[in-house]
């Protein structure tokens, strides 16, 4: 890893040299009373002083909705177009947090299990992660507990930690950062010495994961969940803008001799998700629900992929219509 | 508030209730309460900030139970009640409904016709931004409306909190989980989203109670409760109901009379 310095005219330029090499970049934007990703041109159309988006970046690896291949049917013979990586495009995603570039693993696992999956490999592969290391938290961040940190560079190619007169720490930290760097090298000045920690929020590690996996391995049928989850609504809010969730269900969109399979979002919290054709649902009640979504991203997930499904964003508790907090949650099952 | 607790504590000690559903403090904001117990019943709280439709919890079998069940019920989860049960989804024996009035007074309804004639009283209001927003919709034209809502509806990623939020959303089966055949596409894009809108909206007309927990729902931010509200008022005078008041002539779409001034189906 090297590490450099960049003033904010460097920032500037830097960002203009990567919109002028073609490649997609997506960054927070202020719109609607909302922050989320949206294509920009200009780094004066990113979004300030905000704590986190709504949504997390996963969609542009892991789409609301994709094609996976299409067909037509001519006198009997099938033509199919599969789907094609080289139409995907190569994307920067900009001022990323630490714990969103942290959802790529659990993500880049679940798509490679034991199919390695052409959609996701190829987004991922065309995806530049610049990430900015945090200055604010709010009270439902919980990195610190799951492996994070407001400084972490775990799924960073660069990572950006933004000093008082507007230039930056920039840490190069993977090859494609390396290339990132090179569409404006002279932006770039020598390290400054600083120490990145000192402008990194507090966040306070509440929770010893450990503990929680080693609860959970027989709370399978503890009354936890039911109490819990009286007031759950089982919409998919918390699912879909979590970094790390993905659900996914296979439709066909056809009209008469063509069609497409579309793959799109779904949730574990939805009553009809598990439902069988033969009508028995194995999930049948909401509290069923509410537990597999705990302990798929601290049970399964770690058992079978070697990672953690939740990387303490937060999102999931500010999405609730019902504040559902997860981080009160997993802290009482620590307790119990 | 503590004479809420007292008698919601009172109910459940002496047996005649099984649970009260009620508000607490919450991490972010208040939230609901499930009160099994006269302990329970000390977390309680009501107040302005104490927006969940707690209504929707009424209709969820695995959740009520076969008992009695208490409700601390603001004006729209007392319209929802109402609502609820013309549409015939409510045992009226089996729920106890508690209000706390303006002046701080703890009131319980004999029943669903008190229920109607209290919130008479209470006129249905929007809020300042939502006045705003349908002014604006007002003043534009049919193009510009279309885009607006295309523009809106564009953002929705069918999370379906809005749908899950709503008192009156309580079909087990939902037009867009039917596939045999498949009316509405089941992914989120810009048709398929507002098949999906134009869908809830009309299932709404005349049922809408206009509670706005739709769009409090809705992590997105998409004003989604304005489309059934304005439906609501649209409809109001073609269909004899006034907003706010639960509509006794059932669902707008699927209601048919002899004396209906359209003729095309005679
Ligand atoms: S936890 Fe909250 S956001 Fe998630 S399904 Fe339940 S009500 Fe919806
Ligand atoms: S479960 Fe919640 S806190 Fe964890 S990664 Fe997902 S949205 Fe963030
Ligand atoms: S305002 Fe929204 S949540 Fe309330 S009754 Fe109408 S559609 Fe349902
Ligand atoms: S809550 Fe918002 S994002 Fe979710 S389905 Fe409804 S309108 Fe769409």
């Amino acid at each position: 890893m090297e590490i450099k310095y960049i003033s904010k005219e460097g920032l500037n330029e830097w960002f203009s040299q990567i919109v002028k090499s073609g490649k997609r970049v997506y960054a927070p934007v202020r719109e609607r009373g909302q922050v989320e990703f949206k294509r920009v041109q200009a780094l004066s159309e990113v979004a300030e002083d905000y704590i986190q988006t709504t949504q997390s970046i996963k969609s542009s690896v892991f789409p609301r909705a994709e094609v996976l291949f299409s067909f037509e049917k001519e006198n009997g013979k099938v033509a199919v177009e599969d789907f094609n990586p080289d139409a995907v495009k190569e994307t920067v995603l900009w001022k990323v947090h630490p714990c969103d570039a942290a959802g790529f693993k659990p993500l880049t696992a679940i798509f490679n299990w034991d199919y390695k999956d052409k959609l996701y490999n190829t987004h991922l592969e065309k995806t530049t992660l610049v990430t900015f290391s945090c200055a604010k938290a709010d009270n439902s961040c919980f990195c610190t507990s799951v492996n994070g940190g407001p400084g972490n560079t775990a799924g960073s190619d660069v990572q950006l930690t933004m000093m008082p007169e507007g230039g930056a720490i920039v840490e190069i930290l993977t090859p494609k950062g390396e290339a990132l760097i090179q569409l404006a090298v002279s932006a770039f000045e020598k390290d400054k010495g600083e120490d990145k920690s000192k402008y990194l929020v507090d966040v306070p590690k509440v929770f010893d994961v450990e503990e929680i996996k080693a609860r959970l391995a027989t709370a399978f049928d503890s009354p936890v969940w039911k109490e819990q989850s009286e007031r759950c609504l089982g919409c998919g809010a918390c699912a879909f803008v979590c970094p790390t969730c993905a659900c996914f269900d296979i439709q066909e969109d056809a009209h008469g001799s063509k069609g497409k399979r579309i793959r799109c979002w779904d949730a574990c919290g939805f009553s009809l998700f598990t439902l069988h054709t033969s009508g028995h649902n194995p999930r049948a009640v909401q509290s069923q629900r509410w537990r597999q979504r705990i302990l798929h991203k601290f049970s399964y997930m770690p058992d079978r992929l070697s990672v953690l499904g939740c990387t303490g964003c937060g999102r999931c508790s500010r999405a609730c219509p019902v504040d559902m907090n997860i981080l009160e949650h997993l802290i009482s099952i620590a307790k119990k | 508030m503590d004479k809420l607790r007292e008698r919601a504590a009172a109910l459940l000690a002496d047996g005649t209730v099984a649970l009260v559903i009620g508000y607490e403090e919450g991490t972010n904001k208040p939230r609901p309460l499930f009160c099994h117990t006269a302990e329970d019943a000390g977390k309680l709280i009501y107040d302005s900030r104490c927006i969940n439709n707690l209504a929707v919890y009424l209709t969820k079998k695995e959740l009520m139970g076969t008992e009695k069940v208490a409700i601390t019920a603001t004006i729209p989860v007392l319209r929802s009640i109402l609502q609820l049960s013309v549409e015939n989804q409510l045992n009226e024996e089996k729920i106890l409904v508690i209000t706390v009035t303006e002046q701080g007074e703890l009131k319980e309804f004999a029943g669903f016709a008190e229920i109607e004639s209290y919130i008479a009283d209470f006129q249905l209001k929007l809020s300042g931004k939502e006045q705003e927003i349908i002014e604006k919709l007002e003043g534009m034209t049919r193009e510009e409306r279309f885009e607006f809502w295309m523009k809106e509806l564009s953002h929705c990623f069918k999370c379906y909190a809005c749908r899950a939020a709503c008192p009156l959303c309580y079909c087990t089966k939902c037009i867009v989980e039917e596939n045999r055949p498949q009316w509405i596409n089941p992914w989120a894009a810009p048709l398929a989203n507002i098949e999906w809108h134009i869908n809830r909206a009309m299932h709404m007309a005349g049922r809408c109670i206009g509670c706005g927990a739709c769009g409090d729902a809705c992590p997105l931010g998409i004003p989604i409760q304005l489309l059934t509200r304005k439906m609501m008022e649209d409809l109001g005078p073609e269909f004899g109901f006034v907003p706010g008041q639960p509509s006794k002539n059932g669902n707008a779409l699927s209601t048919w009379k002899a004396d209906d001034k359209e003729n095309f189906i005679r």
